[in-house]
């Protein structure tokens, strides 16, 4: 498996977007499975998801399910929106402001149509109930997400945690 | 003396705060894993109402209990496959425990077939990508055996079994001799998908052109063009005819029409005739009034 946060990727990543959460050095490098990954590929997908947890952390943070679009498609872009309307509900908002990744790629399908990655997450997780925070803390977390082309950019289909 | 006297109404007083948080902080069990869509309970302990907070991408809840009851959430309560947290809180004091919500069993399959139109004779020519879901759309992660089976009427069939990794098991085949629609099929269990890929004929093998006299003009044709297994080489491949004669050179461009192009040229004695489809050339006529 490719481990993707090179050193000079994290260096190029938070130079584009210093806002954006640490990355982890590699540890090894090898196939993604059926196909080769490009570097303008690894890069671009690497830099779109990482945008794509700015995009969560936002949405669900405000509420705001318009934001999801950007960055998100499909069944992912759907379940969120529904956390969203289950938030809006009972007057809960919900904050995810990630700290670290640990990225891996580690499917790439032979057409190209849809690349996997694993994540080890750090993020602090704050939980609101009309405006009063219920729960701050910081939490760690596997996520594995489904990443497939649009016009200009990779967005994520898949996005679910999984037990480490 | 006198340290004792200052020490001890510390020691009660923290005590005291001790004993009154203990007896505030809620306490409840939850287990660390659970099934997606499935029913599941949580005992608290003490007495009083409180608020249980569940919160993940994959949802968010929030409801009212009494301390001192089990806590239960009903089968398709939380069907979102994630990573969550659950925070019971009685005013300022919260319990919060991590929990996790794992795929259910398989039930669906997401088969992705490429390409739709594939040239016979191909090596790997075919992928298949298969994504296995639950009833609830999680991906399931732990590993499963998923078979593919790509058959053709012409052929036989081509089977092999792959177990996901991440929730994903791809492979890929090769296309048959013979054109002709092919039945690609991913399986788990009873979890079928199938997919038709059409296997087209690859590359012409030759182009056999003939040519005969017709008044002032050539009439051209050539014989029924087939890849190098026999396949008819599909109708509207352009097939170009080129008559060369001194330093001039015509071109006329025909698809091919059941099976074979025909065109006219004019009749140059001495004139260059040939005839080519791609980088495939046919054979050259060196056109000598007929003869």
């Amino acid at each position: 498996m490719i481990r993707l946060a090179s050193i000079w990727l994290l260096t190029l990543v938070l130079l584009v977007f210093p806002c954006l959460a640490q990355t982890k050095p590699p540890a090894s490098s090898d196939s993604v499975g059926p196909r080769s990954l490009e570097e303008q590929t690894r890069t671009a997908v690497v830099r779109d998801y990482l945008q794509a947890w700015q995009s969560l952390g936002k949405a669900l943070s405000e509420n705001r399910p318009d934001v999801l679009g950007e960055f998100f498609v499909g069944a992912a872009k759907d379940e969120l929106a529904d956390t969203i309307r289950q938030q809006q509900g009972l007057g809960m908002h919900t904050s995810y402001g990630d700290q670290t990744h640990d990225l891996q790629i580690i499917f790439y399908s032979p057409d190209g149509m849809s690349i996997q990655l694993l994540d080890k997450v750090e993020y602090q997780l704050e939980i609101r109930d009309h405006g009063q925070v219920v729960e701050s803390q910081q939490v760690r977390s596997r996520y594995l997400a489904v990443m497939t082309p649009t016009e200009a950019k990779w967005k994520v289909r898949i996005f679910q945690a999984e037990p480490e | 003396m006198k340290r004792g006297i200052t020490f001890w109404p510390g020691l009660l007083a923290w005590l005291a705060i001790t004993q009154f948080a203990l007896a505030q902080s809620p306490e409840f069990r939850l287990p660390e894993r659970v099934k997606a869509g499935s029913s599941f309970s949580a005992p608290t302990a003490g007495s009083g109402p409180a608020i249980l907070y569940i919160a993940g991408p994959g949802g968010a809840f929030r409801r009212h209990v009494r301390l001192g009851e089990t806590i239960s959430f009903a089968a398709g309560e939380i069907t979102r496959a994630g990573h969550y947290l659950a925070v019971l809180v009685v005013g300022s004091f919260a319990e919060t425990k991590p929990f996790d919500v794992v795929a259910a069993q398989p039930a669906a399959l997401s088969f992705l077939a490429k390409p739709s139109r594939v040239p016979v004779n191909q090596n790997d020519g075919i992928s298949g990508v298969a994504y296995v879901f639950d009833v609830f759309h999680n991906i399931v992660l732990e590993p499963q055996q998923v078979s593919f089976v790509l058959s053709a009427t012409s052929a036989s069939p081509q089977s092999r079994t792959v177990s996901t990794g991440n929730g994903v098991a791809w492979i890929r085949m090769n296309s048959a001799a013979k054109a002709g629609p092919a039945q690609f099929e991913a399986s788990l269990g009873n979890i079928r998908e199938r997919r038709v890929v059409q296997q087209v004929a690859g590359e012409p093998c030759t182009v056999r052109l003939s040519a005969h006299e017709s008044g002032p003009k050539i009439r051209l044709e050539t014989e029924p063009v087939h890849d190098c297994s026999g396949n008819a080489v599909p109708d509207g491949t352009i097939v170009t005819f080129t008559e060369t004669y001194g330093d001039n050179q015509a071109t006329v461009d025909v698809p091919l029409k059941r099976g074979i192009a025909q065109t006219e040229m004019p009749a140059r004695r001495g004139a260059l005739i040939s005839a080519a489809i791609g980088v495939v050339m046919g054979n050259e006529i060196r056109w000598n009034g007929g003869q």
